[in-house]
């Protein structure tokens, strides 16, 4: 246990940098994931399969690819983080935020398909129920279709945090690998594996990464049986 | 209370087109499956937005697609029942009943938890899941949930259809106490004839999308030509009778209606308690003279007063028994071998009785042999 957690500064920062930017990638696509997976379980409009496409896309590129194109549009003189650096001081080329960004797109189709999938389960004829009860659409939303899709949602969202655990592709090609600002987990061990000496690093981290990803998928389990149970649908 | 529909509205290639006006206490769509009962209902409660056309109630214009007015489901005040009652699964069966609540303005809340959770005798339910109900519980619960949103109007679609016999008898007093007790005006959609007479004070009868009939519940039952062929011989003569004497002597009870006096099993009824019964017209046997060596108690003279076709070799005979009608249903065989014509004099043989719109709380069976 001593070997294991006797990390380097650089190390530690790598691992609470890992986790940081896989909440706050988690946390930032849980509305857009919420409101595409609406749109694609319950929506009918022009272009909806384009829509499911464009949302898939992280999922079948190659990583760099995803990671290129967001250094196109998000990048200093991209068109989007031009706009955003200039109008919200928001930047994310070569920052942890930048690497965030990656780590939510690569993650967001496998939300998205989650939540998509605990909507379409949902009866609607509870929602009518709701509705000649006097609940409008947006209060039927709150009390019946969010709670019921619950589960879905604990699945989305901890299949994007764990995707964003090991996220290495588009992340070190949109903001690079530096240490203590974009240096996540895999981007560390990967650096390990680069200099003479630097298995017993790789390793460690290896198996940190392991363990995180390990009790995020407990935690969403027992979290999603807890939830079942609740609803006495397990 | 009183309410107007008159709308068409296209489902494929079914299409419904349905006028009546209603100001009954409980109404009942009634029509085989199929016949727009439910479609029409889901247009009354706003769930469906219909083609054409024009519901009020009240006065109060829900839909006017004229005027280009749809009042959003959650606006209506309109409670609903469904056959399946729709319980929420993630809230106990407390915050079920109190969801309308939330929604309801506290000047317009009429409901009150307590009388509505005596009402329908769902006490001990109250920290259960969903899930772990009965059909029949469930369906008390929808009831209470609907109630407690104090709606203007109730509506109830086929509230029992999903239930066995016992959860339908264990169901429909409270039904009967919810007509009696609360001032709420009823819509309550069936296809059997049994609930429609028992409850409803009026029918509106639909068949195909079309309404083909609508009127007092007693004079619609006693046409069997309404009534869809399964459930045809469950219709006949609806009859208010008072309770005369009891004959403790053989455990009878005594009634007397209009077309004479009618011994049934003895009932647990006051003697001058108002009953309302229902003899139907395959329960019916007509003989030209007063039989003697019958075990039949009840035998009423009478005389022919219409005669027409029914379901196959079959004629409905109506028999005028002093003001009264009783419709029996006998073969045309027959008919031609009594030489039955309309202004025969004729004596009606009543084999069962049945019970219709017990009075709330009575536990009156539902049929007697007699």
């Amino acid at each position: 246990m001593d070997w294991l957690l006797d990390l380097t500064p650089d190390e530690w920062n790598a691992v609470r940098l890992s986790i940081k930017v896989a909440l706050v990638a988690m946390v930032f696509s849980l509305p857009p994931g919420i409101l595409i997976a609406l749109l694609l379980a319950r929506g009918r409009f022009w272009g909806k399969t384009l829509l499911n496409g464009v949302v898939h896309l992280p999922l079948i590129l190659p990583p760099v690819v995803t990671g290129y194109l967001l250094l196109l549009t998000f990048g200093r003189r991209g068109p989007a983080g031009a706009f955003l650096a200039e109008h919200f001081g928001i930047v994310f080329s070569f920052r942890w935020t930048g690497a965030a960004l990656a780590c939510g797109v690569m993650g967001f189709p496998l939300m998205v398909r989650a939540i998509r999938l605990s909507i379409e389960a949902v009866d609607r004829k509870l929602e009518a129920a709701a509705g000649t009860l006097g609940a409008n659409r947006l209060w039927v939303f709150a009390t019946v279709t969010l709670p019921l899709i619950l589960p879905g949602l604990i699945a989305g969202a901890i299949l994007a945090f764990a995707k964003a655990m090991g996220e290495f592709g588009a992340t070190i090609t949109f903001v690079s690998n530096i240490p203590n600002e974009t240096q996540t987990l895999p981007s560390a061990i990967y650096t390990f594996t680069q200099v003479p000496g630097g298995d017993e690093g790789a390793l460690r981290l290896t198996l940190i990464s392991i363990i995180i990803s390990m009790a995020a998928l407990v935690a969403s389990e027992v979290l999603a049986r807890r939830v079942g149970r609740r609803m006495d649908i397990e | 209370m009183t309410l107007a529909v008159d709308i068409s509205h296209r489902l494929g290639d079914f299409v419904l087109e349905a006028k009546f006006d209603s100001a009954g206490r409980l109404t009942a769509l009634f029509g085989p499956s199929g016949s727009g009962k439910s479609t029409l209902i889901n247009l009354i409660a706003g769930l469906i937005r219909p083609d054409k056309g024009r519901i009020t109630v009240d006065g109060r214009v829900l839909v006017d697609t004229q005027a280009g007015i749809f009042v959003p489901v959650h606006k209506r005040r309109i409670g609903m029942v469904f056959q399946d009652a729709r319980l929420f699964p993630h809230m106990s069966v407390a915050a079920n009943l109190r969801y309308g609540l939330w929604f309801t303005p506290p000047a317009e809340r009429y409901a009150n938890i307590d009388a509505v959770v005596d009402l329908l005798g769902i006490g001990q339910l109250l920290n259960r899941r969903p899930a772990k109900l009965s059909g029949g519980e469930k369906q008390r619960v929808a009831i209470g949930r609907a109630l407690l949103a104090s709606p203007k109007l109730l509506l109830m679609d086929e509230p029992l259809a999903s239930l066995d016999e016992a959860r339908k008898a264990e169901i429909l007093p409270y039904i009967e106490r919810l007509r009696d007790e609360t001032k709420l005006p009823i819509v309550y959609v069936s296809h059997s004839v049994a609930e429609v007479a028992r409850l409803a004070s009026d029918v509106v009868v639909l068949a195909q999308g079309k309404v083909v009939a609508a009127g007092p519940t007693e004079a619609i039952m006693q046409r069997l030509d309404l009534l869809p062929a399964e459930e045809r011989g469950e219709g006949g003569a609806v009859l208010d009778a008072k309770v005369l004497r009891h004959d403790e002597a053989f455990g009878m009870t005594v009634l007397g209606a209009r077309a004479g006096e009618i011994r049934v099993s003895k009932l647990a009824r006051a003697v001058g308690a108002p009953i309302r019964l229902r003899i139907r017209a395959r329960d019916v046997m007509v003989a030209t003279e007063k039989p003697t060596g019958l075990s039949a108690l009840n035998i009423l003279p009478g005389t022919i007063v219409s005669m027409k076709p029914g379901e196959g070799p079959e004629v409905e005979i109506g028999i005028d028994c002093d003001g009264a009608v009783v419709i029996a249903r006998i073969t045309e065989q027959s008919r031609q071998g009594l030489q039955l014509k309309l202004g025969s004099k004729v004596f009606a043989v009543i084999k069962t009785v049945s019970f219709d719109r017990a009075n709330t709380g009575a536990g009156l069976p539902a049929e007697v042999g007699v």
